[in-house]
Parts: C-alpha cells; structure tokens; sequence
C-alpha cells in the first residue's frame, strides 16, 4: 500500500530547497520507507499497544553527581564560525 | 475596564530547576559560569551520545506537581520538540507532549480577601536552550548583523507550568504568580530569579464581551522580566484589546512583545502559519513509570506550604489575614517573622514592624527584604527597647531608619544618636520651666480650663530633648508645674 507524501511541505520544514527531480525521487524513497515501517502494524495483534520503544524498560536515570565536560577548545572546535569563547552564527530574523 | 467585558488570562511559567547537574549529562548546573565551559557531547547533539534523565530533576518536577495537587501520571514519556534555531545545537529540544509528568493541578490565590482558583494544565519536563546575544549595531534582534551563542544553559532541567484560562484580572495573574513563586521557593526546587531568568513567564490574554461562552481572539505576550512588568504589561493589553473590540477593529492572534520603558506591547511575530514542531517520542529516552510508593514518599517529605504557613500564622501567632498575606508573601519574609518571634519578640509587634516601617522603608530604596540590610536581630532589639520604654517609638523609626542604611547594631545606634529616653525628673525640668517662660498664651489657655493646649507644650518639651524625653513623664511635670505656681 503506498503511503502518500506531501513532498514541498516536508522539504519546508526540514528547509530544504529541492529541485523538481530531487522532489520526485525523495518522494518515491520517502513512501517506500513508510511503506516499510506499517508493516510493524499488519505483523502487532490487537493486544499489542503501540510503543516507540523496541526494549520494554523504564526510569533509566542518574544520579546529580557532576562530571567534567568538554575543554572549551573541544567545545569550539566544530563552531562554523567562532568569537571569542562563543559560537557566532548568522542573525535570526525569526524567533522559534 | 468596562463592565461589558471580561478578561481570560492564562499563564506559562517557566522554571529553571535548582540541581547541581543538568537534565541528561553530567554538566554542572551553574549561572553565570564562562561561556561554553560547561558543554558536553550530549549538550551539543554529537554523534552517538546518549541522554540519561537527572534523577533529582524527576523528584523535584514530582514536588512542584504534588505541591500544585496534581495527578502524578504512572506512564509519560519525552518527546523531541523539532525547530531550526541556534539556542539548541540538536535543532531540538526534550520535551514533553501528551503524556507530561503532572497534569490536572490547581493552586488557590488571595487578592482583597477573595479566594481564586486557578486550574494547572499540566506541569511538564524540559531541557532549557542556551543563551543567545545578538550583536551589532543597534542591539535590536531585527538589525542584529550576527548572532553569539553560549550553551552552557543548553540542557538546563527546565520545568513549565501551564495554568488553565482561569485568571480574570491582572491583579489575580500577579497573586498567581506571586505564590507560584513562594511555592516554588518553599519546595526548594529553584532560586526562582526573575532577574537570572530562573523563572520565566508568558501570558496569554484575551477579552469577551460579559457572559460569553467563548474564548476572544488570544495573544500571547513575551518578555515579562518582573511581576510588575506581568500586571503592567496585561493592564495594557487588556485595554487595547477592549478598545478595539469597542470600535469593531479586529484583533490577530499574535504574539506581542512587552517594552518596559514605554509599558506597552507590540507585535513579535505573526502566528498565521502554526508552528510544526513535528513532536515525536524521544528514541533515546525510556518511558518514566514513577512507583506509588516512591510518589507517597515524596509527598510525606513536602515541607509546609505558603497557604498552610499564613494559616498557621492567623492560628497560632493571632496574626490578621491582611498581615499574614505581606508576612507570609515569600519564604524569606515568613522566615524572618518567624527569626524574630524566636528572639523573644511578639509576633504582632514583628508583624506591623515588617508591614509598615519596614515595608516602606523597603519600597522607597525599590529593594526586597533580603536585600536589605535589616536583621530579625534588629527588630526584635527595637522592639524590646520600645517595650522596656528605653526609647519612644519616633526615635525607633528613627533606629530602624539608620539600621536600614547602615546595618550597625540597634543599641549602638540609640547610643551614638542619645536617644535613650529622659525619664529622669531633674533632667527635664529646665525644659519644662522653659516651655511655660517662652508659651504664654498657651499657658493662659491651659489655666482657663483648656485642657488639650497642654499638647502643645508637650511637643515644645519633647522638641527641645529631641525627642528623648518620656512623654508621660513630660506631661505629669507639666501639669505638675502648671496647677501648683
């Protein structure tokens, strides 16, 4: 059963900018892999609750002990751009 | 506001917990800290690290839900909160959607006597973003040329507060807040400071004409940094909204940012297209199942609550509901009724200390008591000069007043000034004799049977000791004088 992909909305929201070939070929990709995973549905019986977890577990936590971080060089060293000791990135027109 | 509408004010309040480490790595948990020196592979979102929940974090989120008589859900989960913006280096940040930790609270307000309900939505978990500066020229985020990043509060335990649209004045929005803020303070879970953005919050606002069953256009407003900037800033949106229904203009939901200097609010971004945040639950983070007994535990362990605490203050210590609603304000106030009364004061005697004079004292210099230089030492020492009759109550305004300035003890402070009451007779007859030699007329008065011009002897007297004198004792000399030459 193919799963339907509204392509433009998808490729806005990940801020993509696609060409037409590109668009059509995710499209295909994308309903594939859709397609793939509701299979999990057909295989679950009704007495099976829909989980996002493979492993059933829970309250996995840790204590509030501190351990070191990163040095500020490593912290830095992926940084596009950098000034002085903070990453320096392009304005932002539009608060999220 | 005219009567023919009514107001729907809903509250968000963000709560920056008080752990030592962050919600899901081992990153100290610290303000002011230099930028970017507490980060790690998990704040950033690097390949192959893997959030782990702060135990703490849980327990504390499981008190401000007990607290707000929440429901303490059995099965929640955290999601991931998509968006594109440079404060989360992961392009998301940790939430929660449909299954939050607490849902369905309430928290009871007082404002003149009244008690409001207001109903809590959900109290959820969350990881706070980190700090962004926009540079350049102007400061403003519309002209900024570049943007600074620092992560260290990125993945901060972060703890919001929905309430339901249940607040129907600003003034009951700022009690709300007020004792959400004192609960908060209670439960030891923040530091709730406005001023370091350890408590937040947004308002929602919308108006209605009277009796009408549905909600008006909603506004959301942003950059609430003070209570008072929170009443203000609905103060004025509440009168725009009803002036533009009154003249048919059509109100957009949107969302208005407030300017404190010109107390008003106007438009940060257009709500038209909603936002897709494309939520779904975090992959690396199992579901929280928090066990009854665990859940009992910790509500055996809540300390006494603002609400209880007034009460017993009106029970036990006879105080009124007025006093007990400015003592009982914030822990630190109750708690210095409270020092005092155990250095020997009487409660009511502390009390109007702290409403008035202090209090006064306080909102001239536009600081919070403790901020303030005053001890319960000092008031419970002023209070038992006043009451051993060693000083005159002007002159322990006149302490206090110092005491605030300086901090210096109160009984250096009625040293150095000579404030120790006059009581000795010899003392003050040469004043006595002076005030009848310089007032005739008065003195006439008095002898021809006018009893109230012995008052203004009194204050002739009493100026002349500077107010160290005893007043009863200046006025059985006084008439003493008066009636025997």
């Amino acid at each position: 059963m193919p799963v339907e992909i509204d392509i433009d909305h998808v490729a806005k929201l990940a801020r993509l900018d696609l060409t037409a070939e590109e668009k059509e070929r995710l499209r295909a990709q994308l309903g594939l892999i859709l397609e793939y995973a509701a299979k999990v549905g057909e295989a679950a019986g009704a007495d099976v609750p829909p989980s996002a977890y493979a492993i059933p577990r829970a309250n996995v936590l840790r204590p509030d002990e501190p351990v070191p971080s990163l040095s500020r060089e490593e912290v830095l060293a992926n940084a596009p751009e950098r000034e002085a000791d903070r990453f320096k990135v392009p304005p932002i027109a539009e608060v999220g | 506001m005219g009567e023919d509408f009514e107001t729907v004010i809903g509250l968000e309040c963000h709560v920056e917990l008080s752990t030592r480490t962050k919600m899901f790595c081992g990153c100290r948990n610290e303000f002011g800290a230099p930028p970017n020196t507490n980060v790690c592979p998990v704040c950033l979102g690097l390949p192959g690290s893997l959030p782990v929940p702060n135990e703490r974090a849980i327990e504390y989120i499981v008190r401000i839900g007990l607290a707000l008589d929440c429901e303490i859900l059995r099965y929640s989960l955290f999601h991931r909160k998509n968006y594109f913006y440079p404060d989360m280096p992961k392009n998301f940040q940790i939430s929660q959607y449909d299954l939050p930790i607490c849902v369905k609270g309430h928290l009871d307000v007082q404002v003149d006597g009244q008690t409001h309900r207001v109903g809590i939505t959900r109290v959820h978990m969350e990881e706070d973003t980190g700090k962004t500066t926009h540079a350049g020229a102007s400061g403003r985020i519309a002209q900024a040329e570049y943007a600074l990043i620092d992560y260290n509060r990125a993945g901060v335990p972060l703890v919001e507060v929905v309430s339901e649209p249940d607040i129907r004045s600003p003034e009951v929005a700022r009690a709300y807040f007020n004792e959400l803020r004192s609960t908060l303070e209670a439960l030891d879970v923040s530091d709730v400071r406005m001023e370091e953005g350890s408590l937040r919050c947004d308002a929602n606002i919308s108006v209605r004409p009277a009796g009408s069953p549905e909600y008006g256009t909603k506004v959301e407003i942003k950059n609430l940094n003070s209570v008072r900037s929170l009443e203000r800033a609905l103060k004025y949106e509440q009168e725009r909204q009803v002036a533009a229904l009154r003249t048919g203009e059509k109100l957009v939901q949107e969302t208005r940012h407030f300017d404190e200097g010109t107390g008003t609010t106007h438009t940060l971004r257009s709500k038209e297209e909603a936002f897709d945040y494309r939520y779904f639950p975090e992959p690396d983070l199992p579901p929280l199942e928090p066990d009854t007994e665990w859940v009992e535990k910790i509500r055996g362990a809540l300390p006494e609550l603002p609400a209880a605490r007034r009460a017993r203050f009106e029970r036990e210590l006879g105080l009124a509901p007025r006093q007990t609603t400015l003592v009982g304000a914030s822990k630190a106030t109750a708690d210095f009724l409270e020092e005092a009364i155990d250095l020997g004061a009487p409660a009511a005697a502390v009390a109007n200390w702290m409403t008035q004079d202090l209090s006064g004292l306080l909102n001239k210099a536009r600081i919070e008591l403790p901020e303030s230089k005053v001890t319960p030492q000092h008031i419970a020492d002023l209070i038992r000069l006043v009451e051993e009759s060693t000083i005159s109550v002007t002159a322990a305004k006149q302490v206090l007043e110092e005491a605030f300035e300086t901090g210096k003890p109160i009984e250096e402070i009625v040293e150095t000034r000579g404030l120790r009451q006059v009581t000795d007779t010899s003392a003050l007859e040469a004043w006595v004799v002076e005030a009848i030699a310089e007032n005739p007329e008065p003195v006439e008065q008095f002898r021809a049977g006018k009893d109230g011009a012995i008052n203004f002897l009194v204050g002739q007297v009493m100026k002349k000791s500077r107010g160290a004198a005893n007043v009863r004792t200046v006025q059985e000399l006084l008439r003493a004088k008066l009636s025997g030459s």
